[in-house]
């Protein structure tokens, strides 16, 4: 490998020695390719006509006059498939193309990820399959048949709690047994480098256009820029426009499940300890002896126990601060955005509009937010009929 | 304590490594069955820590994992395991398992209390040779063999490099994929032995996938040190969780059958 793939002592590429030469393989297009011109002119080309960038930056009034503050929605929901997962699947697929790769495989928790890679993968005509646990494939099975519709196979994972940590476990034990003609798109800026890397350069499009919308709409930088937190992509996506910029505080939010206090979340940097899963070394919510331990979130896409690895040297350094939302401030949130803007919004962002509305009182009214919305909630709504039944 | 050294020195064949995860299906009955492998004639055992999350592992050993988990097994009963079969019989040890139950240990104990109870080696399934360093040195100033891997798609440079920071023998994979029995060996093998051996004098044993007395005899032939056979034996005991003298006496039988394989094959 080229690069050490570190964020401090984070990160790396603790994998078994069958999967280095792919991810050298891996390594070397990337850094091939990301710059070549062919390949930024398709790439900008399709993320306008095919993803809809950029996408708008919003000013939800209402939700605004709510929390008494103002409130910016980064409208990632809007990326085609309905999240910014699309953003990662596009500049990977690809990549995958450019280096001449045949098959996709992609782990997926809430099934966003799996839907854009399936996505891509009828785009660019190559097979797809996507590694769901079981548990998700349950609580998202709108995406599932969509996934299917795109023409890809869907493999449900058995093992452990068939969440989103399962899901990665088989299709890396997938990819060992196809390294030859398969690439792996990796759905977060986690796992072993590249990944982290690579993920958030197909994500900083999100901090870029953001930067440069607020400064058009309002002339000054933003006091706050709020994520959900799952791997941590569309936070370090978003955070990149502005990692500069001191004076904007950056608020990663991850799922506080039913509490922290009874240990079923999945607030890795917030409760976590240092250890090492799916290659990276990287805050992990796991037992004394370093067992993994079961997650438990509302949203399926953030319902997992480690997170990317620049997220952790980010809390170290203070340049970014970890918070968590619980499964009932985040349907409060859900309802209150649909009330206000008419915006459902995907579980997993609507963390981040939890935190909001826990900050409702104590900043002044001139404070700037902007939240990364980063997907939409129709996928959802099953499950928060479930939680919240509608009364007639 | 027995070292790996003398046992590849004093063996004119192929050394017979069987695996078994520690605490499968539970402390007891997983001490019977090593004992029960060590009489039918293991030169060398190979021993897994069981961890969550075992991604270089098929489902029989993710499910063997599960069992001795869910049994109770922690990392530290492990060292009481090590030393009751270390009492049994001095036979080198290597064990095989995932670098966060070590880091969480912490790196310089782990590798001095389990070489203390009788270990030889650790290999770590989800580190390769570029971050060894992190456990080289422990290893060494404890008294450890460093065992790494090679697969069938490791370039010659990593293979020097590997072969360069391995001492006790070189775990040969045998095929691109994960453990788990298979029906055929992947043809790979014979070609990634006889350039180990073109590199190097170390032993090289191999592993994944080697299922029958026909196997291991091939990999033999193919001029191996050792074979290493982990999901098949695994698999006899998942068949025989309700019957554990069936279990014992079918895990003896194969390792005799393959044991004698070997001989046949050093004999000719
Ligand atoms: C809409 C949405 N937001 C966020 C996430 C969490 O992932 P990440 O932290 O990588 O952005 C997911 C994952 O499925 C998602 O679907």
């Amino acid at each position: 490998m080229k690069y050490k793939g570190r964020f401090g002592d984070y990160g790396g590429f603790y994998v078994p020695e069958v999967l280095i030469p792919v991810l050298e393989e891996l390594e070397e297009a990337f850094y091939r390719f990301y710059q070549d011109e062919h390949f930024v002119t398709e790439l900008a080309q399709l993320s306008k006509d095919y993803n809809g960038r950029p996408t708008p930056l919003y000013y939800a009034r209402r939700f605004s006059e709510y929390v008494g503050f103002k409130v910016y929605l980064k409208r990632e929901d809007l990326v085609h498939g309905g999240a910014h997962k699309g953003n990662n699947t596009l500049g990977q697929g690809l990549l995958a193309k450019y280096m001449g790769k045949t098959k996709l495989i992609a782990e997926t928790g809430a099934g966003q990820h799996g839907l854009a890679t399936a996505m891509i993968g009828a785009l660019l005509g190559m097979e797809t399959k996507i590694f769901m646990g079981v548990t998700d494939i349950e609580r998202q099975s709108v995406n599932v048949h969509k996934m299917k519709l795109c023409g890809a196979e869907v493999i449900p994972v058995e093992g452990g709690t068939g969440t989103l940590k399962d899901a990665i476990n088989d299709a890396l034990r997938y990819w060992t047994a196809h390294v030859m003609d398969t690439f792996y798109l990796f759905g977060s800026a986690a796992g072993p480098h590249p990944y982290p890397t690579i993920v958030k350069y197909f994500q900083s499009c999100i901090g870029s256009e953001t930067r440069r919308q607020i400064l058009e709409q309002i002339g000054r930088l933003p006091d706050m820029v709020v994520a959900c937190v799952g791997g941590g992509s569309n936070a370090i996506g978003i955070f990149s426009g502005f990692l500069n910029d001191k004076d904007v505080k950056l608020i990663g939010v991850e799922a506080g499940g039913r509490s922290l206090a009874s240990g079923k979340h999945a607030a890795s940097l917030t409760t976590g300890r240092v250890g090492i899963l799916h290659g990276a070394k990287a805050y992990l919510l796991q037992d004394s002896e370093g067992q993994v331990n079961e997650t438990e979130s509302v949203s399926a896409g953030l319902d997992y126990p480690a997170v990317g690895p620049e997220h952790c040297l980010l809390k170290d350094t203070g340049r970014a601060q970890y918070v968590a939302a619980e499964d009932e401030q985040v349907l409060d949130a859900f309802e209150l955005l649909c009330k206000k803007e008419g915006i459902l919004p995907a579980l997993e962002s609507t963390h981040a509009l939890a935190y909001l509305i826990s900050q409702k009182g104590k900043l002044n009214s001139e404070t700037v937010v902007v939240v990364n919305l980063s997907g939409r909630g129709d996928k959802d709504v099953s499950i928060v009929e479930k939680h919240r039944p509608l009364k007639d | 304590m027995k070292t790996y050294e003398q046992v590849f020195s004093e063996l004119n064949r192929t050394a017979l490594i069987p695996f078994f995860v520690i605490g499968d299906p539970d402390f007891d009955t997983s001490l019977a069955i090593v004992k029960t492998a060590v009489d039918s004639g293991a030169d060398i055992l190979e021993l897994g820590i069981p961890f969550s999350d075992p991604i270089a592992d098929g489902p029989t050993i993710q499910k063997a994992d599960i069992r001795a988990m869910k049994s109770g097994i922690k990392v530290k009963k492990t060292l009481e395991f090590i030393r009751k079969i270390k009492d049994y019989k001095d036979i080198p040890i290597g064990l095989l398992m995932y670098y966060n139950l070590i880091y969480q240990y912490g790196v310089e104990r782990f590798f001095v209390d389990f070489h203390q109870a009788g270990v030889n080696s650790v290999l770590v399934a989800d580190m390769s040779i570029d971050d060894a360093d992190e456990i080289i040195p422990s290893a060494k100033s404890a008294g450890l063999d460093t065992v790494f891997i090679v697969t069938p798609n490791t370039s010659p440079e990593r293979m020097k490099l590997i072969v360069s920071k391995t001492t006790g023998f070189i775990y040969t994979v045998s095929l691109l994929g994960v453990t788990g029995s298979r029906s055929e060996l992947s043809g790979m093998v014979e070609e990634l032995i006889s350039k180990l051996k073109k590199l190097t004098d170390i032993p090289v044993c191999v592993g994944f996938g080697i299922s029958c007395a026909e196997h291991a005899a091939a990999i033999a032939r193919a001029g191996a040190d050792g074979v290493i056979i982990g999901s098949k034996i695994v698999e006899l005991i998942e068949h025989n969780l309700g019957n554990h003298e069936k279990m014992l006496a079918e895990i003896s039988s194969f390792i005799t059958e393959v044991k004698n394989a070997l001989r046949i094959h050093s004999n000719l």
